[in-house]
């Protein structure tokens, strides 16, 4: 998370020649969760031949959850990530809600899990925007690389960045107040949640919400100015065109929290709609590279070269068929008919999406906490127990997966976890190939030009923690290439059957 | 009334009465773990180490005399009590973040409690097994401390005698009594004292999890010290259960 491999003097350093090609290495990438690099092949020219983003962090969730109880789950799992534990125990618990049988939970139960999940959301797209993105968006891509920071932001748009700070801490209290904690807290357990909103909790909460809502209205308008200001820009970087997944509403509304699942192809036709997303194995495989840790999720329909997608907020922005708040889906009829819907297909778009969902949660929020159901004393469901559980919902970043088999014994014994970080994976080394091709190719870099390469990375919110957990028995293939690309030798293990 | 002093303290005391029982009922807190006031004292722990005219003594089964200058809140005994507690983080698989008890624990608290911030030591992380065999508790052995309080509730007041400690120095370790060693195939019973006793997350019952909310738990509510006070035994119970 520091600027200091932004050195030039460094990214010198680590230039080599390869094959006549010159290896360029954007290491470590900053501002982003987690760790990962951009490696570009450049000829003589500075052509740029190959741009990747490479997953260098090895993190191994799936195989240590196993043989641990189901209940303990949820709370293990979360530890995953700093940023969006929440996103990582609802999902989990909802998988283990199946394994406990339960498919519905009281009203109670579900609008505190919802609370929590909108205070997530909100807390995420505020520290993305403000405290990752700002300093890009306002100093500029290949501004001073001094002030490109978050102290910058601070020092020359002090309201922006406290606006930014309230908004965070706000989605913070609303996580404390329904987990027990800030940050990894104890919520949501299978079957339900361990505690309710007092009266006291509640007014706290909406003491300020107003005030919140308003914060994000300023947010999206921000994100709007922009467009406004550098049209072509915003429109153009990094665009590219791709196949989209999200979970929908059974009413075509977005929901964050719960719904089945929609996939669009990159035309717009829609491949699957309101699909249970307890089979996700019949329309989503996932391919593995030798060059990085993440897997290549894509949809089995299209196939493994054509098939990958993009989830997050500007799939989820443009794939609803309304927002069921009415600041946030005013923000988005407006998104989608800016400059001609050109706006709605950039990748930088994804900033203006965010924001708009970074609305939604707030007025969902407000909703919430006129609701008595808050307050009730009805908390958990038990049913009969099952062998399997799977709990999909759209994390800030998209789309999350989780997936476990329980024995017997209670015991864990697989786990798969998608998360929105790995759908994306594809779609994001589209976006870096993108700008490589338009700012880079043929150029002599520089930290600023760079620096394009990761504003295209950091446009996704990725969270490369998140993101890579297999070990042992995920599918492997090594392959052995002489100085000419021309393969020599293989190896190969299968990963077994999905579920 | 017979008297000894604790850290300059008097502190009255009955025949029979360990150091730490009087100590306990006077109002006074002397670290502990492995005592537990409804059984025998054991000894075994060290947490309850006191300084006992200059030299070291377990609180729990020194016997309360009359004149003795007892040491226990000092810089140098607390020391020796943080590396203890170290110790034991170190020897089992203490993951506090994902552990059910956290909260419940007396370990996770006595470390609280002693202002432990560090491991100390690298972490031996053992490779050791659950036992989920059975089909209402689970006994998981990477939270074991051996102070072998379900030892001693299960013979004494269950009059089953489910558990024992078996091997030597490092390789000591837990094992119930069974012909297959699985808890499935054991007498315990859910409402056995031996299942409820445990001080950690080793013997607990099944899909009770993190029922109990953050700020609902045992030490979110007091701490340790103030806790085992409220625990001790009043005046009128003292020696029977001793």
């Amino acid at each position: 998370m520091t600027d200091t491999a932004h050195d030039p003097a460094k990214i010198a350093a680590k230039a080599a020649p390869t094959s006549g090609l010159r290896r360029v290495a954007i290491e470590p990438l900053s501002r982003v969760e987690g760790h990962g690099k951009v490696t570009l092949l450049l000829d003589e020219n500075n052509h740029v031949k190959q741009a990747r983003l490479h997953i260098v962090e090895f993190r191994g969730f799936e195989k240590f959850v196993q043989g641990r109880p189901y209940w303990e789950i949820p709370v293990m799992v979360q530890r995953l990530c700093g940023i969006c534990p929440v996103s990582h125990h609802l999902a989990a618990c909802k998988a283990m809600d199946q394994v406990v049988g339960v498919d519905r939970l009281t009203p109670s139960a579900e609008k505190l899990r919802r609370l929590m999940h909108y205070g997530q959301i909100l807390q995420s797209h505020a520290l993305h925007f403000f405290y990752l993105a700002s300093p890009d968006l306002l100093f500029g891509f290949d501004s001073d690389l001094a002030r490109r920071n978050i102290v910058g932001v601070a020092a020359e748009y002090p309201e922006i960045a406290r606006q930014g700070v309230l908004l965070r801490k706000y989605g913070q209290e609303v996580i404390r107040l329904t987990a027990g904690k800030r940050v990894h807290g104890t919520g949501a357990i299978p079957g339900g949640v361990n505690k309710n909103l007092d009266r006291a909790e509640r007014d706290y909460l909406l003491a300020d919400i107003g005030q919140v809502i308003a914060r994000c209205q300023d947010a999206v308008a921000m994100a709007r100015r922009l467009f406004e200001q550098s049209p072509e820009l915003y429109n153009e970087f990094g665009r590219f065109r791709a196949n989209s997944l999200s979970l929908i509403r059974a009413d075509g509304a977005m929901d964050l929290y719960h719904g089945g699942l929609r996939a669009r192809d990159r035309d717009g036709n829609t491949l699957f709609d309101h699909e249970d997303y307890s089979h996700y194995w019949d329309h989503i495989y996932e391919d593995v590279k030798s060059w990085s840790y993440m897997k290549f999720p894509f949809l089995r329909q299209l196939g493994p070269d054509q098939g990958w997608y993009r989830v997050g907020p500007l799939t989820r922005v443009t794939q609803c068929d309304f927002i069921p708040t009415p600041l946030a889906d005013a923000e988005r009829r407006e998104f989608l008919a800016y400059d001609a819907g050109r706006a709605a297909g950039a990748t930088l778009g994804t900033h203006w999406a965010r924001m708009i969902e970074l609305l939604h949660s707030a007025e969902a929020i407000e909703g919430l906490l006129h609701d008595d159901d808050l307050m009730g004393d009805d908390l958990v469901v038990k049913g009969e127990r099952r062998a399997r559980g799977v709990g999909v919902l759209e994390a800030p970043r998209g789309t999350l997966i989780h997936h476990y088999r329980v024995d017997e014994n209670d015991l864990v014994i697989r786990a798969n976890l998608i998360v929105s970080t790995t759908h994306n994976n594809q779609a994001m080394n589209e976006a870096i190939a993108a700008v490589a091709r338009k700012y880079l190719d043929g150029r002599e870099l520089t930290e600023g030009l760079l620096n394009h390469i990761e504003v295209a990375i950091r446009a996704f919110d990725p969270c490369l923690s998140c993101a890579t957990h297999a070990l042992g028995k995920m599918p492997l293939k090594i392959e052995l290439l002489d100085a000419e690309g021309t393969e020599i030798g293989r190896l190969t293990r299968d990963s077994g059957s999905c579920c | 009334m017979n008297s000894f002093t604790l850290d300059g303290t008097a502190i009255p005391f009955a025949p029979g009465q360990t150091v730490l029982q009087a100590a306990l009922e006077a109002g006074r807190y002397i670290p502990h773990l492995c005592y537990h006031p409804e059984f025998k004292p054991h000894g075994s722990c060290k947490l309850c180490t006191v300084q006992a005219n200059g030299r070291p003594a377990a609180a729990c089964t020194l016997p309360a005399q009359a004149g003795l200058v007892i040491v226990s809140d000092s810089e140098e005994i607390n020391g020796l009590r943080r590396t203890l507690v170290q110790m034991l983080f170190a020897e089992g698989n203490h993951f506090c973040p994902s552990c059910e008890k956290s909260g419940n624990c007396l370990l996770q608290a006595l470390g609280y409690d002693l202002g432990v911030v560090t491991a100390g030591f690298r972490h031996f992380f053992p490779d050791r097994p659950v036992d989920a065999s059975h089909p209402d508790i689970w006994l998981d052995f990477n939270r074991c401390i051996l102070c072998e309080l379900c030892v001693r509730a299960s013979c004494e007041v269950d009059g089953k005698c489910v558990f024992a400690l078996s091997g030597r120095g490092i390789d000591k370790h837990l094992v119930v009594n069974s012909l297959s060693g699985r808890l499935a195939d054991s007498a315990i019973g859910l409402d056995d004292k031996a299942v409820s006793v445990c001080p950690v997350g080793a013997i607990l019952k099944k899909r009770v999890g993190f029922a109990v909310p953050i700020g609902q738990r045992r030490f979110d509510i007091a701490p340790i010290s103030a806790q085992a006070l409220a625990d001790a035994p009043r005046p009128a119970a003292i020696g029977d259960g001793a």
